[in-house]
């Protein structure tokens, strides 16, 4: 079942101007899914493609084993939180989450049954008779939450759901989404641009960037293994370098004048150990300053309590590091030698 | 001090100039005299009652109201579209849609009569109703256009969205929840075109014809013939109606929001 929604090669644009450029992705059936990525990058664009809402240039989408590419928005039993929420605001609560059950034609008891039990999942059961107008953003966040579940959708797609919630109740709605999830099984997508949400949220998260696809993983793989030059920038592996500069740049001879703290025992990387790929990236917190094959100026520091945060010019390009703040100071100016160690180092297939 | 005295007169003023004719009129038709005079000689309600006795005022009379509906239905049946269509989608002839649509506002209404007369009426021979009809409907559209449009910009479009995804066709869309809540917005613009079309007369001027005239072009073309005071009892008449109109709309829609 790891293709209950699928879309191939998916292209979307508006007028001339392509969205989402050929994206592929697969979600399998009770899934959380995340889409990541900073604005218009094409979250939106997608979703509102999968929800069938804007017609897609080139490419399939998939859904239950059923060709839904060409299926009206209004038949593809997808369901959809919308970042504004989009209430009627003629209608109450109640009369909100019947709306699609009425259009269904749905017997009288069930629908009441229906709505109840809508309404008793999200936890709005006595604001039954309130106008959505008369209700906080996070209670009308909810009522268009239990608006999409009770039409028991194939997919339910999210669109920023908490962004517009201060930030306690996002966490109460950010649990509510997962006790929500869990206990209907539903296979579930939600936009966020807010790292820590899809992280904590997620099942597997997708990060994209200006239309396309840069990875798809669960939280581990995204935060501790990014592929692309962009992923491991937004998870903060700050320092990007090509392995040819690596090798081009690294020195050989590690011992340094000027460095005020000697190292005790050499732990830098020989050039040669750096492994094939197109390049390497390393957090700030990795990079060891005072000893180490390459060299750099100091030209900014910055006291950060636990750690020093220091910004290096290098013959790389600029170098983020933190280093320990119990460690001695270096001053901005001062010439050090740093080290990249390898076995902190996640390479990157492609540095575009 | 000085300030607030002249503060006061000023407005003492302004409202004794809109206000003042009004109560003129009510004093006016209330007289007890045979001319059309103020200060009213004597009070009575016999111009009121002969208002009533008057024939053509009654044709007029029927004939202004049912302009005034159908007109305003009319034109309200054109508007909602065009307004719809302006606020949701990019069409690319917007701004002269938009244009066309307020010519008859900006366009003098008496060059507006004189043509349907002199190029609709007269070669085409078409019945003056009709003409009158569509030149209504044509005053009141910009009306309905407006009003309706301000309280479609109010209305977000992704409510229509989310009822699509509940199973609503565009259409059902439109019906289940782009007009509930535009339905204050669609009144409003009624009362103001039925208003204004009742009140119109330059262009109705030159629209009529044997037994075919709006009550007020009836009312000047009595007044050239008998100088009573009835004509004033009926203007008082018809301004309790507006008034009337207007305080019902506001108590019960909130009226001025959309004016
Ligand atoms: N209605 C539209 N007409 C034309 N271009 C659009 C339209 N909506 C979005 N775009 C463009 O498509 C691209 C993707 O937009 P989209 O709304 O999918 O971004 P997003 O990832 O959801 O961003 P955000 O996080 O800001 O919501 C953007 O470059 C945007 O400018
Ligand atoms: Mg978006």
């Amino acid at each position: 079942m790891s293709d209950f929604l699928q879309l191939e090669s998916l292209t979307l644009a508006y007028g001339k101007s392509i969205a989402v450029e050929s994206l592929d992705l697969s979600v399998s059936r009770g899934e959380l899914v995340a889409f990541l990525g900073p604005s218009g990058c094409g979250k939106s664009t997608t979703m509102r493609a999968i929800a069938g809402l804007m017609k897609s240039r080139a490419g399939q989408i998939r859904l239950d084993a059923r060709d839904i590419t060409r299926t009206p928005a209004n038949k593809r039993n997808v369901g959809m939180v919308f970042q504004s929420y989009a209430l009627f605001p003629h209608l109450s609560v109640a009369e909100n989450v019947a709306f699609g059950l009425r259009l269904k034609r749905m017997a009288r008891q069930d629908l009441q049954a229906r709505v109840e039990e809508g309404l008793s999942i999200v936890g709005l059961t006595e604001f039954a008779t309130r106008m959505p107008a008369e209700l906080s953003g996070g209670q009308q966040q909810r009522v268009a939450l239990a608006r999409a579940l009770v039409m028991d959708p194939k997919v339910l797609l999210l669109d920023e759901p908490l962004s517009n919630l201060d930030a306690r109740l996002r966490l109460e709605m950010r649990s509510e989404l997962q006790r929500v999830q869990k206990q209907t099984g539903l296979t579930m997508i939600f936009v966020t641009h807010d790292q820590v949400e899809a992280l904590s949220l997620a099942d597997r998260i997708v990060v994209m960037n200006q239309g396309r696809v840069e990875q798809i993983g669960t939280p581990e793989q995204i935060y501790n293994h990014p592929t692309t030059r962009f992923v491991a920038d937004f998870v903060g592996f700050e320092n990007i370098f090509s392995t040819s500069d690596l090798h081009r740049l690294s020195v050989n001879s590690p011992s340094d004048p000027t460095n005020p703290a000697p190292a005790p025992l050499p732990l830098q990387t020989p050039a040669q150990a750096l492994p094939d790929t197109d390049g390497l990236a390393w957090r700030p917190a990795s990079v060891v300053l005072g000893r180490g094959n390459y060299q750099g100026t100091i030209v900014g520091s910055a006291f950060a309590g636990t750690v020093r945060e220091y910004l290096l010019q290098t013959e790389l390009g600029p170098v983020r590091a933190d280093v320990n703040a119990d460690l001695p100071a270096f001053h901005a100016g001062s010439d050090v030698c740093f080290d990249l160690p390898i076995d902190k180092a996640v390479s990157l297939s492609s540095l575009s | 001090m000085n300030g607030r005295v002249l503060q006061y007169l000023v407005l003492t003023l302004v409202l004794l100039f809109l206000i003042g004719p009004f109560f003129i009129i009510v004093a006016a038709g209330l007289s007890a005299g045979e001319s059309l005079a103020f200060p009213p000689q004597g009070l009575s309600f016999r111009w009121v009652i002969k208002v009533f006795q008057i024939d053509s005022f009654r044709d007029s009379f029927a004939l202004s109201m049912a302009l005034a509906v159908f007109g305003t239905l009319a034109a309200l049946f054109l508007g909602v579209p065009i307004a719809y269509a302006l606020a949701r989608y990019k069409l690319p002839f917007a701004e002269t849609l938009r244009t066309v649509v307020s010519a008859p506002i900006i366009v003098p209404g008496i060059i507006v009569g004189l043509a349907l007369l002199r190029y609709l009426v007269v070669p085409l021979d078409v019945e003056v109703v009709t003409a009158l009809f569509a030149a209504h409907t044509a005053l009141v559209l910009p009306y309905a256009v407006r009003v309706v449009s301000a309280s479609l910009n109010n209305l977000r479009s992704d409510i229509e969205e989310a009822a699509v995804l509940l199973g609503a066709s565009r259409l059902g869309a439109f019906f289940r929840v782009v007009l509930p809540n535009i339905r204050s917005g669609i009144l409003a613009a009624f009362i103001l075109g039925f208003v204004t079309s009742f009140n119109q007369v330059p262009v109705s001027l030159f629209l009529s014809g044997p037994g075919v005239r709006t009550l007020p072009i009836d009312m000047i073309s009595y007044l050239e013939t008998t100088y009573d005071p009835s004509v004033a009892a009926l203007a008082a008449l018809l301004a309790f109606l507006s008034i009337a109109i207007v305080f019902l709309a506001e108590r019960f829609l909130g009226f001025s929001r959309y004016v």
